[in-house]
This record gives structure tokens, sequence and C-alpha cells, in this order.
């Protein structure tokens, strides 16, 4: 039985972790993601769950208290953002060539400095190689779901790596949305129990965990394996989403794909973005504009081939990044993309856009902008700017 | 589970356990670190009074000892960092270049 729900993203992201009751938590507190820890400790302390919370003295010993503690087989979940996620960022390698199903929701919050708490995906995509599931949620309903979810594709035998849900700071975490949540029984018997691969803690099977390889071993064959088992979570994430419409009613891709069978231009955005630009696609539509919409949900692994496929009937596609990198061509959604389509033959003509970043906000008017400068590529068929901003002075 | 890298060199993708896990336990002992030394370690017996201070700072476990008394060095293992030398009281350890 569902119920409908009011809470802030955060507080939703709390309540999932607590009906999936996992074996241990150690986190660290950081804007915007506080809140979700804050809250998950009191159900610690009211005996609601029967976690061992680990409290530490920063994020990169938060994350390596989840390794240790996924090493010995336990269930184990975590939450930062930004400066947070930047500090554990050694670790997060070690997470995942250990092939630990450790979920960690990260609020996603630009890296400073100047000094900014407000969101962008820069955190999410300087972590983007190293080795972990990244999903990005649009609403607190998407972040309770993932939630769920990505105990699944974690601790999947295809897959067996660490799983980060992505959730906008502050524009989720902080606003109060309406949610259905399942019961806690329900939860229980979706994630079922963990099958750790192997257990640190084992008197009568003792192992060596973190050991050396150097110059005469296997380090690119362990790698190329890694990235296997990354691939292979696509199959499992589609899966999972699936089994989860099956429960819920709402089903769960790789992306989704809106209004887009006869379209002839459409965004391609991560995060909360996609309820904005739905928005806008819905008002253009009904000005008979043939357009569309990309929401990615999963960046890692990234769904090249079946992007492409849908991608490629259109006219222009633009790509929205809500982090940049310096000095390169584009945001890095939009780099992949655009290499995705390089090998058709009749791919669209792709621009980016930048916008967003450390929190700037991003409304009808600017995506309505988006589609008017998508129109000029698509009528014309020539890029005058591949790489643009939205919204910003100058 | 024993452990058996023998073919480590020729293993392909898939082949080594997951997570580069070692199914057992203290194989450290197995790599020979030796061969990292450029200065060697050497012990003069007549000069030791087995204090163990050198058993004690020696970060490679190299220094032998039975029955509380020294009795020779682990060249497998001794990377040759001349720790023992520094902080033995006696001047019972001397480095001297490998090449000779």
């Amino acid at each position: 039985m569902a119920k409908s729900v009011a809470l802030t993203g955060n507080i939703a992201c709390a309540q999932a972790m607590r009906q999936i009751d996992p074996d241990v938590v150690a986190a660290y507190p950081i804007t915007p993601q506080t809140t979700i820890v804050e809250e998950f400790s009191q159900y610690v302390a009211n005996g609601q769950v029967n976690t061992e919370y680990v409290t530490v003295e920063s994020e990169h010993s938060a994350m390596s208290a989840c390794v240790g503690a996924s090493a010995a087989g336990s269930r184990v979940m975590t939450a930062t953002a930004s400066q947070g996620l930047a500090l554990m960022w050694e670790v997060l390698y070690i997470a995942s060539s250990y092939r630990l199903p450790i979920v960690m929701h990260n609020t996603n919050r630009t890296l400073s400095g100047p000094i900014n708490i407000h969101c962008d995906h820069s955190d999410s995509m300087g972590a983007r190689d190293s080795g972990w599931i990244q999903i990005f949620c649009e609403n607190a309903q998407e972040a309770y779901d993932s939630t769920i979810q990505a105990i699944r594709i974690a601790e999947d035998k295809r897959v067996r790596l660490p799983v980060m849900v992505c959730l906008d700071g502050f524009i989720i975490t902080h606003s109060i949305d309406r949610l259905d949540m399942i019961e806690d029984d329900e939860v229980k018997k979706f994630v079922g129990e963990i099958e750790p691969p192997y257990t640190l803690l084992d008197p009568d099977a003792p192992i060596t965990v973190g050991p050396f390889d150097g110059l005469h071993g296997f380090f690119p064959e362990f790698k190329r394996d890694q990235e296997l088992a990354i691939l292979s979570s696509k199959d499992v994430i589609e899966e999972v989403g699936k089994e989860y419409g099956q429960l819920t009613g709402r089903e769960y891709g790789l992306f989704d794909a809106y209004k887009l069978e006869d379209a002839e231009m459409a965004l391609i955005v991560l995060g909360s973005t996609a309820g904005t630009a739905g928005e806008v696609v819905d008002n253009l539509r009904a000005q008979g504009e043939k357009v569309g919409m990309i929401k990615l949900r999963s960046f890692r692994p990234f769904p090249a081939r079946e992007l492409s496929e849908v991608l490629s009937p259109l006219k222009a596609v633009a790509v929205m990044d809500r982090s940049f990198s310096p000095g390169g061509e584009g945001g890095p959604v939009f780099v992949e993309v655009r290499s995705a389509l390089f090998e058709n033959v009749d791919r669209p003509n792709i621009i980016n856009f930048i916008y967003g970043l450390g929190g700037r906000d991003v409304g009808i008017a600017d995506i309505e902008e988006a589609f008017s400068r998508l129109k000029r590529v698509s009528d014309s068929g020539t890029i005058e700017e591949t790489v643009g901003y939205l919204g910003l002075r100058e | 589970m024993s452990w058996d890298f023998k073919d480590i060199k020729n293993w392909k993708t898939g082949d080594h356990p997951i997570g580069s896990i070692i199914p057992e336990p203290a194989t450290a002992e197995q790599y020979k670190t030796g061969g990292w030394r450029s200065e060697k370690p050497i012990w003069h017996e007549d000069k030791c009074t087995h204090c163990m201070i050198c058993w004690t700072f020696c970060p490679d476990s190299s220094i032998m000892v039975d029955d509380q008394k020294m009795y020779d060095i682990d060249y497998d293992h001794c990377k040759g960092c001349g720790i023992c030398a520094t902080e033995c009281p006696k001047d019972a350890i001397d480095m001297e270049p490998e090449e000779k």
C-alpha cells in the first residue's frame, strides 16, 4: 500500500534509508546533505533501525569506514556533497575497485571558490571516472525510488559496484515535495538480504583485501573487468527499474524520453531541470512546435548506443550541462552525447548550453531561450555557437 | 583456498579474484622486497648486546630474532633504509653499498 506524503528530498532519502535499514552508515555532515544523516541519526537513536552509525571526523574517514564495513560484508550507506565528495575522492576509487556495493547520496553542490553552497553538478562530474554508478534524480520521488533501487543495482552479482544517487542541492534536497512511499515490508522484500562475494571478518576463511599489484601483475585486466561490470549494470538498472515499476507503477530506465516520437528538436537534461524543461516542452507542443526532451538518469554507465538510437531521427539537439570543464570543448554530458552520435551518418546538429552554475536559477524563460537558439540551428542546419551559456551576464 | 599466482603474468581479464582480494591472509612475506636495496646492513655479532633496539625500529620486520637474541638480517625483505644502523647504540650494524 502506497501512502502519499509531503517531504523534502533529503527527508525522503532518509526515510528510504530507514526502510532499507542498512547495517552500517558512516557519514559526515555537509550542506546541503546534512539533513539526510541528521534525520537518519534520529532513527538510529530512536531504535527505528538496527544500523551501526559511525560518526567520523571527515568525509575521507566516512568513505574509509564505509569501505571497511562493506568489505566485511555489511550493507553500507552514506551521503555527501561538494567539498565532502572531493575529500572522499581517493577512497571512491578504492570502493569501486574492491567491488563494494556502497550506496551514497550526493546532494549536488558546486565546488568552491568562491565559496558557494548551491547546486550544480561539478561534484558528481569530478567523480565521473571513479568507477561508481551515477544516477541522477528529478525530484524527491525519484530520489526516494532510486535509493531503494540503488541497493539492488549495487549488490547484483553482475555488478557489485558502488552507486551514487545524485539529487540537486536545495532544489530537491530542501524543497517539500509530494511523493508516494511504499510500505516498510515491501521495501525490505524488494531489497532482500545482501550476499557479499567475500568477507573480511570470517576467521574460517581469512583473506587479504587491498593488496599490491605492480608492473608484472594484472592491473589492466583488473580495470577492464571493472569496466565490464559497470557496463553490465545497464541491464541491471533497467531490470530493477522495471521490477520497481511493477511494484509501484513508477518504472525507471537509463533515461526517460519525453514527447520524442515525432520531435525535431530536443534538450538533454539531468536532475531537477527536467521538471522545468518538461513544462516548456508542453507549452511549445501546444503551440505546434515539434520538441521533446531526454532526461538522462544514468550518467555512469553512459547509455551511448541507446541515446544514439533515439536521437538520430532529430534535426537538432541541445545538451544542458550544469557543470563545465574549463578549457575543454563543452560540458561533460555534451562531450559524451556528441561522441555517441559521431558515427551516425544522419546525426542531428548538436549544441551545448552551460547553465545554472553555483545555483544560478534556471526558469521557464531560460529553457525557452535554449529552445529558441536550438530552433535557429534546426531551421538553418548550421551551428553558429557549439558551446553557449544560458543566464550568463556578459 | 590457496593463493596460486605463479601464472599471474598470463592472467586474462576476469581471471583474478573479485575486488583483487587474495584468498589467504599474511601474504606480504611472499613478496620479496630485498631487491629494492642500494645499501646493505652488516651485523657485527661481537659488538651486539641484543638490546633489541634495531628489532623495535626496523619497519620491515627484517631483524631475525630467536629466543630474545638477534641471529641474522632477513635480506629477502630488508630495503636497506639504515634505521637499524642509525639507532644501534653499540655500532654493531654498518651500512655498505650493495654493489661492493
